[in-house]
C-alpha cells in the first residue's frame, strides 16, 4: 500500500498569507501555450470567481492548481505549502477538491460509491462513513437515488453528487468548474445556493462560471482571465459594476 | 440430446476462455491497450503449472495458485519495465511493445523448452462422469469449476475490495481517478498483473485438457480479443458472459460442421457483434 500519508494539519499558528497563491504558472497542450503567466490568490474563507471567455484558460488554470496538468514554469503554493508538480493523487490529501467541467461522474457505479470515492483519502478514511450519511442528508436527492447509477441521474443531481463527492475529501479549498453548465434555470438557482451554503460552512471557494453575475453575487473577489493571462482583479461588487466586464460576459 | 451434450461441452471450455476473457477485458478496460502479449502470458502459465506437476508433483488443480502469483509478478514487471513507458503514446507503439513480449516469450519458451509437445497424464482429469444422460470428462469439469472459483475471487476483488473499487474507477473515468486520491499508475500495475495472473491461471486450468506447446496461446489471443469485443469493451462481466458465448459457438460449429471452423465461427461472431451490437452484449455505453 502506498497510500499517502495523512497531511499534517497546517500549524495552528498558521502562516499569514494566502491559502492559495498562484504564480507565473503557464501551462501547454502539446505546442499550444494555453496559460502566459497566471497569477492569482485565493485568501482562507474567500469565494473567488474567475472569469473569462470560451478558451480563456479558465479550466486548464483550474487543472493545474489540482495537479493534473503540469506547468513547466510557475509555482502553486496552497496552506504555506509548495505543491507544484506534485502528482494530481497528493495534492487532493493535501486539502483541494476539485469539481471539473462536465461533473465527471462514475457513470455506472453508484451514488453511493461515487461518494465513497470521493472520501477514500487516508486524510479523512476514518471519517467517510459519518461524511456519507452527512452528504445524503445536505442532499437528500442523494439519498434517495443512493444504490442507482450515476450515470442515470439529471444533470443537475449529477452535478450535486459531483459536488458531494468532493466534499467528501473534507476540502480546505474546493475549485469548481462551471457547476451550472447545461442546467436549467431553477436548478442553476440551487448549485448557486448549495456553493453559498458551503462557503458559509468555511470552505474556501475558487469558483469557474459563465453565469458571471450570479458568480459574482456570492463571491468575494474575482479575476479576470484573457487568452491565458489575467487582466482584471478586484472585488467581486466592482467588477460587476464594471462596464467593460458587463459588455464582454452579459452582452449589456 | 446430442446437441444438449454439445452445448454442455462448449460450457465448460467457455468457463476456462471466460477465465483469460476477463484478464484481457481488465487490461483493456483500465489501460485501452489491447494485450497482445495475452495468449503468450497463458503459455507461461500453462508451462509454470507443467513443470510444477513433472518436477514438484503439484496438480495443476492447485497448481494454478502458484502460476497466478508467477504471472502476478511477471504482469507486474512487464507493467513497470515496458508497458508504463508507452502508456499514452499512439496505439501502434502499444500494439508493437506487447506483440514484442509475445514474440519474446514465445521464442524464449522455443529456446528453453524445444517446440515438442507435452501433456501431463492426470488420473482425476481422465475419468467420466455422468451427469443424467450426459456425459463430461472430469478434467473439464474440474478445470470449469476451478475456474469458476477464480472468477469469483476476481469478482469478488473487483465489487468487494478499496483497490477493486479503485480499478473500476480508472476503467470508468481514468481522467478524473486522479482527483479521488487515486494512483493511477499504480491501479494500471494491479490491472495488469491481475490480467496476466488470469492468464496464468487459465493456462494452468488448461494444461490437464490440452497439449502444451509454445505456440499454445496464440489461438487463445484471438479468442481473448474476441471475447473483450463481445462482452463491450472493458467489461468484465461481458468478458465472462462472451467466454461462455465462444465456448458453445465453437462446440456447436465442431458438431454441426468440423473443429477445424471453429475459429472462423469465432471470426464471424466478432464482426456480427461489431456490425450488430457494438456496445457488446451487456450493451452497456461506456462513458
Ligand atoms: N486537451 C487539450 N488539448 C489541446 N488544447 C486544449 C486542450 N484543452 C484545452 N485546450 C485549449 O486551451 C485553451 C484553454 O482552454 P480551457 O479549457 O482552459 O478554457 P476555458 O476557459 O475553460 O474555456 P471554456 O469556457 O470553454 O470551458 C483553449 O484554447 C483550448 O482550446
Ligand atoms: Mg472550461
Amino acid at each position: 500500500m502506498t497510500l499517502s500519508t495523512p497531511t499534517p494539519p497546517p500549524s495552528a499558528t498558521s502562516r499569514p498569507g494566502p491559502l492559495l497563491s498562484v504564480r507565473g504558472v503557464t501551462a501547454f497542450y502539446d505546442e499550444f501555450q494555453a496559460l502566459w503567466g497566471v497569477d492569482l490568490e485565493v485568501r482562507e474563507g474567500e469565494v473567488v470567481t474567475l472569469l473569462g471567455a470560451n478558451g480563456a484558460g479558465k479550466t486548464t488554470t483550474l487543472r493545474v492548481i489540482s495537479g493534473l496538468l503540469r506547468p513547466p514554469s510557475g509555482g502553486v503554493r496552497f496552506a504555506g505549502r509548495e505543491i507544484t508538480g506534485l502528482p494530481a493523487h497528493r495534492i487532493v490529501e493535501l486539502g483541494i477538491a476539485h469539481v471539473p467541467e462536465g461533473r465527471q461522474l462514475f457513470p455506472l457505479m453508484s451514488v453511493e460509491e461515487n461518494l465513497l470515492l470521493g472520501g477514500r483519502v487516508a486524510r479523512v478514511r476514518a471519517r467517510r462513513p459519518a461524511n456519507l450519511e452527512r452528504m445524503v442528508e445536505l442532499f437528500p436527492i442523494l439519498g434517495e437515488r443512493r444504490h442507482q447509477a450515476a450515470g442515470t441521474l439529471s444533470g443537475g443531481e449529477q452535478q450535486m453528487l459531483a459536488i458531494a463527492r468532493a466534499l467528501m475529501s473534507e476540502p480546505r479549498l474546493l475549485l469548481l468548474d462551471e457547476p451550472s453548465l447545461g442546467l436549467a434555470p431553477r436548478v442553476t438557482e440551487e448549485v448557486f445556493a448549495t456553493v453559498r451554503s458551503i462557503a458559509a460552512r468555511g470552505v474556501t471557494v475558487l469558483l469557474v462560471e459563465q453565469n458571471v453575475l450570479e458568480a459574482l453575487e456570492i463571491s468575494d473577489r474575482g479575476y479576470v482571465i484573457e487568452h491565458g493571462r489575467i487582466v482584471r482583479a478586484g472585488a467581486a461588487a466592482e467588477l460587476a459594476r464594471d462596464a467593460a466586464i458587463r459588455e464582454a460576459y452579459l452582452g449589456l | 440430446m446430442v446437441v444438449l451434450q454439445t452445448v454442455l461441452n462448449g460450457l465448460l471450455t467457455g468457463g476456462l476462455y471466460a477465465l483469460i476473457g476477463i484478464g484481457m477485458a481488465l487490461v483493456f478496460g483500465v489501460m485501452r491497450i489491447v494485450n497482445f502479449a495475452h495468449g503468450a502470458l497463458i503459455m507461461v502459465g500453462m508451462y509454470a503449472a507443467y513443470f510444477a506437476f513433472t518436477l514438484l508433483g503439484l496438480s495443476p488443480y492447485l497448481g494454478w495458485i502458484l502460476s497466478a502469483l508467477l504471472l502476478f509478478a511477471l504482469g507486474w514487471l512487464l507493467y513497470r519495465g515496458l508497458i508504463r513507458p508507452v502508456m499514452g503514446q499512439s496505439d501502434f507503439m502499444q500494439i508493437l511493445l506487447t506483440t514484442g513480449v509475445w514474440l519474446a516469450l514465445v521464442d524464449l519458451a522455443q529456446l528453453l523448452f524445444g517446440a515438442d509437445y507435452r501433456q501431463i497424464n492426470l488420473g482425476i482429469a481422465n475419468a467420466v462422469v455422468r451427469l443424467g444422460p450426459l456425459r463430461v470428462s472430469s478434467g473439464y469439469l474440474l478445470s470449469f469449476f476451478a475456474a469458476a472459483v477464480v472468477i469469483g475471487l476476481v469478482y469478488a476483488f473487483l465489487y468487494r475490495t478499496e483497490l477493486g473499487r479503485d480499478v473500476r474507477a480508472v476503467a470508468q473515468n481514468r481522467e478524473v481517478a486522479p482527483l479521488m486520491g487515486i494512483d493511477v499508475e499504480r491501479v494500471s500495475a494491479v490491472a495488469f498483473a491481475l490480467g496476466a495472473a488470469c492468464a496464468g491461471a487459465g493456462g494452468a486450468l488448461l494444461l490437464p485438457l490440452f497439449y502444451l506447446y509454445p505456440t499454445v496461446g496464440d489461438p487463445l489471443l484471438l479468442r481473448s480479443f474476441v471475447m473483450v469485443v463481445l462482452g463491450g469493451m472493458g467489461s468484465v462481466e461481458g468478458a465472462a458472459l462472451g467466454g461462455l458465448v465462444l465456448g458453445v459457438a465453437e462446440s456447436l460449429t465442431g458438431y454441426f460442421w468440423t473443429d477445424s471452423y471453429s475459429q472462423v465461427v469465432d471470426f464471424l461472431l466478432f464482426l456480427a457483434i461489431l456490425l450488430v451490437r457494438p456496445s457488446g452484449l451487456l450493451g452497456r455505453q461506456r462513458a
